[in-house]
């Protein structure tokens, strides 16, 4: 602080720590604080809100455990609540395109930082960064038409031969919804990647080369623990963006893919009750926090690594 | 346009840490004035607190009579040049120059002008429009200046400017800082831990040492008379002797060491015992014969071609290590490694010299 | 490397490249299909029909417009807000440094669920506390500029983190000089901080605006009744669609190109003017020796 007062004077420096506090207090603390708050109470008509009626509860947060479905997973059944159950399904599917966007990202990031020829890598990277410019809802969108029942994905199939009736594939489960996100998100793993892989020595491949490790032990052994913290940025945002993620859910969805942010919406839009979706989002946002961090804390990954 | 620069009583504390002690010095109006001393030792520190960056922590700095106590960087008459330049990498070379007049609201044309003038007097004609990266080292530290004269200031503080040269360019660059600083008059103040800038370009030096000044002479007065064994042994190279002041008078004594008895200057030793016999390199003689006085024993070792000299190294009977230099005139023959020569030294070239004045 | 690999490589690369592009491609071809569905299957011929119907869609055409109004006003409050934590942060250090670090990186993280509905909620209540529940004034009523604060609140700290990126190559030093040529604090931010900082100010603002642009989380919770291009598309996907939208994406994704292009060809220019440059420095550097 007394650092910034030589340097910028007392008048800036108030200006910038005044900017600061209105971002991180108006803008996120007290907003998280109030929803916090918000969870906890019932849901009233207007008149009764203050009343004798608007006390602190764990109702909302109950709610979650209402209403069971039978399910049967490896033919084993199981009676379970059904946003309980939507709640681990978004988990799941959301660590299996994480999974799928790291296998697809991580050759790309490798070409990228050591393969391809560095006069054409900002050519490159201009093509890669397109779709990103193009907005999500758009790239939801394009895959809709592409998986539409009688879209070009089934039309070039049925062309060469290898179906023979279209296939609807925004009605399997949640298929859609992950080749949407996998398409949505892939690149926000692809270049923290990349930027991991980037900042690691050539030489040390090569001299790993030398001394006759084959390929695929000279990445398991040099180039993917020096680009850990990039793969674990990565993935935390993917993660993170895939399960919180609303639009392509809803654009993509089938009848039987139900996202927890879409539970969410509908507590908040449909039945209007804006305590209970507060208690919800409360809930997504701590899970996955505490889903995060373990997972960093077992990839020995800090927070301070990630978003470089 | 030059002020002097006082310093009376400095003191400057980072924490417990004592980065400056008990400073003196007066500077002359006009003077070029040189702290040389190791890294550390306290010089970059009196440089900040001239110009504003540091406040001491006791005592009063004036420049041109006047006490600047609370006075910020941009108030006092001082101009810095930075140890990497601090040019303006996105700015032309004339609004760099010209930037010290932008900011105190002279018209464009006016700074123009100005900047090229002073490109003139930095001799670089005609170069305002380029960029910095257009400049070759030699030529961004004569703009650096440029930057620095063009505010008019009473005082030039210069922060090992030429430490990112090499060393032709660094030689050049020597006398033309000089120049520049004959041509206008102005006070500069120079900071470097090179004593052979230090001797080219001041017209006095002060030698510095874990936050003290140790000396304050001009060039010849600090290599010829040294105060005390700390800017003997960082101005040029020394034989040292360890032993004890056995009788004195009329400035030279006989100081007893193991490897004999010497005579020699004695230096001013106030109330410290210790003492040390310092000789230089080039002021021993090595031959066959003993003198009458002040030569020892020794077997040659390694003898280092130099150039323009050449290096001796020998060791005495009880193993301590002496080096002699022979100008390379082509008249003095080159012992060979092994011989048995003694080593003398005149005296009057020698000096009794306490160590360093550091605070108990 | 082996040849085989590295073809194998390079043909990944294509495949990746195409894998990106098609779904782009297929959605603008749409756009030119005479068919009332979006499709490029099956074709029924060449149109530009849906270029206008899309420009008489008055509801697509103010969607458009609030969407555009809303990305600049991110993008000029999260450069604002962004630049100066970027300041702040490099200013700190130590444990404060770590914490506020941790909790601007944190909003990238925080769902935009969440976020959409803790604003809405934080903004309403806080009119419901001032003005009672009916009646409660602008800005403590749902809409676009809630959505506006929502999308600061994370997108401020990608600003914040390329900015950052961009003052560690800065030299203080140049600060000091220029406060030891005299200028004051103002003069030094406006003329060497910020230039130094343009491009990444440049940067964090076009992310800033693509990001609210596409951005849909927040502004579903918060926007009232207002809408803004993606919810308006979300809308018509739900409820029946026609090829304007996707005549709007095919001009949407050539002006993105040929900002691209724009952007590009100005990157290489200037390198190779500095190229010139630094070989200009070397050669004087030599004409000395």
């Amino acid at each position: 602080m007394q650092d910034m007062l030589r340097r910028y004077g007392f008048g800036l420096t108030l200006a910038m720590c005044l900017l600061v506090t209105f971002w991180l207090v108006v803008l996120v603390i007290v907003p998280n604080i109030t929803l916090f708050e918000q969870s906890f109470r019932p849901y009233l008509p207007v008149v009764e809100i203050g009343g004798p009626r608007d006390t602190y509860s764990f109702a909302n947060y109950l709610k979650v455990f209402d209403g069971n479905v039978d399910k049967s997973l490896f033919g084993i059944s199981f009676s379970i609540p059904v946003h309980v159950y939507t709640f681990g399904l978004t988990i799941f599917y959301s660590m299996l395109v994480t999974l799928i966007c790291f296998a697809m990202a991580y050759p790309l990031a490798y070409y990228m930082a050591k393969i391809v020829n560095p006069r054409s890598l900002p050519t490159l990277i201009l093509l890669l960064f397109i779709p990103l410019w193009v907005s999500e809802v758009l790239r939801a969108f394009a895959w809709w038409i592409i998986l539409a029942f009688k879209g070009p994905l089934n039309a070039l199939l049925m062309g060469l031969g290898l179906i023979e009736d279209p296939i609807r594939w925004t009605n399997m489960g949640y298929t859609g919804v992950v080749v949407g996100l996998i398409y949505t998100y892939v690149l926000f793993m692809l270049f923290p990647i990349y930027n991991g892989v980037q900042s690691l020595d050539t030489n040390q491949i090569e001299a790993a080369e030398d001394l006759g490790a084959p390929w695929w032990k000279i990445h398991w052994r040099i180039v993917l623990p020096h680009s850990k913290p990039g793969i674990a940025s990565g993935s935390v945002m993917v993660f993170m963006l895939s399960a919180g993620s609303l639009l392509v859910p809803s654009i993509l969805g089938s009848t039987t893919s139900q996202w927890f942010t879409q539970t969410i919406d509908q507590w908040f839009k449909d039945a209007l009750d804006w305590n209970t979706a507060s208690a919800y989002a409360f809930l997504l946002l701590l899970l996955c926090t505490v889903f995060v961090s373990v997972a960093m804390w077992l990839f020995k990954v800090k927070l301070s690594d990630i978003a470089k | 346009m030059s002020a002097g620069i006082d310093l009376e009583n400095v003191c400057c504390d980072f924490g417990t840490f004592r980065a400056v002690d008990n400073a003196n010095v007066s500077i002359k109006p006009g003077e070029f004035f040189s702290f040389l001393g190791p890294s550390g030792c306290g010089k970059t520190t009196i440089l900040r607190m001239v110009s504003g960056f540091i406040e001491p922590t006791e005592g009063v700095i004036r420049i041109g009579g006047k006490d600047v106590k609370g006075q910020r960087p941009n108030q006092r008459p001082t101009a810095l040049i930075f140890q990497n330049l601090a040019l303006f990498p996105l700015m032309p070379i004339w609004e760099n120059i010209s930037f010290g007049l932008e900011v105190r609201g002279v018209d464009k044309a006016t700074r123009r002008a100005k900047a090229e003038e002073l490109l003139k007097l930095v001799d670089l004609p005609g170069a305002g429009d380029k960029m910095v990266s257009q400049l070759s080292g030699g030529q961004k530290q004569r703009v650096a200046i440029a930057r620095a004269l063009a505010v008019e200031p009473s005082v030039m503080l210069l922060d090992e400017p030429l430490s990112a040269l090499d060393l032709k360019l660094r030689q050049h660059m020597r006398a033309e800082l000089r120049a520049i600083q004959r041509r206008t008059g102005v006070t500069f103040i120079y900071i470097t831990h090179d004593q052979g800038e230090a001797l080219a370009m001041s017209d006095r030096v002060g030698v510095m040492s874990q936050g003290r000044i140790q000396q304050i002479a001009d060039p010849r007065e600090i290599y010829n008379n040294p105060v005390n064994g700390f800017v003997a042994s960082f101005v040029g190279e020394n034989n040292i002797f360890e032993g004890e002041v056995q009788t004195a008078a009329s400035g030279m004594a006989s100081f007893s060491t193991p490897h004999g008895t010497f005579r020699a200057r004695l230096g001013d030793l106030g109330d410290k015992k210790h003492a040390k016999l310092y000789v230089r390199p080039e002021h021993t003689l090595l031959s066959t014969a003993a003198t009458v006085e002040n030569a020892v024993l020794v077997t040659i070792g390694d003898v280092s071609f130099e150039g323009n000299f050449i290096a001796v190294h020998a060791s005495t009977e009880s193993g301590a290590h002496l080096t002699s230099e022979i100008r390379n005139d082509g008249s003095a023959t080159v012992p060979e490694k092994g011989a048995r020569m003694f080593m003398s030294f005149d005296p009057a070239r020698a000096s009794i010299l306490p160590d360093a004045n550091v605070r108990a | 490397m082996h040849k085989f690999r590295q073809n194998l490589a390079h043909l990944y690369t294509v495949l990746f490249v195409l894998y990106l592009l098609t779904p782009l491609v297929v959605m603008s071809g749409a756009a030119f299909n005479d068919s009332k569905l979006p499709s490029i299957v099956p074709w029924k011929g060449w149109t530009l029909m849906w270029f206008g119907e899309m420009i008489s869609d008055q509801r697509m055409m103010l969607a458009f417009a609030n969407t555009l109004w809303v990305a600049v006003a991110v993008a000029g409050i999260s450069i604002i807000v962004g630049t100066a934590s970027a300041i702040l942060i490099n200013s700190v250090s130590g444990r404060a440094r770590t914490a506020l670090y941790g909790m601007m990186i944190s909003t990238i993280l925080i769902p935009g669920v969440v976020i959409g509905i803790s604003t809405m909620i934080m903004w309403t209540k806080l009119g419901g506390a001032l003005f009672g529940p009916e009646g409660k004034p602008w800005p403590f009523i749902p809409g676009l500029h809630l959505s506006i604060l929502g999308q600061v609140s994370y997108i401020a700290a990608m600003v914040m983190l390329l900015v950052l990126a961009r003052l560690q190559s800065f030299d203080a030093g140049l600060e000091e000089a220029a406060l030891d040529l005299g200028a004051s604090h103002a003069q030094v931010m406006r003329r060497i901080l910020l230039p130094h900082l343009y491009p990444a100010i440049g940067a964090g603002g076009a992310v800033a605006f693509f990001q609210s642009i596409e951005n849909f989380n927040v502004t579903q919770f918060t926007r009232g009744g207002a809408d803004t291009l993606t919810v308006y598309v979300f809308s018509k996907v739900r409820s029946g669609i026609t090829p304007t939208i996707n005549a709007l994406a095919f001009l949407l994704i050539c002006v993105t190109l040929v900002l691209a292009i724009i952007y590009e060809v100005n990157r290489r220019r200037r390198a190779r003017i500095e190229a010139a440059r630094q070989a200009e420095a070397r050669r004087a550097e030599e004409a000395l020796l």
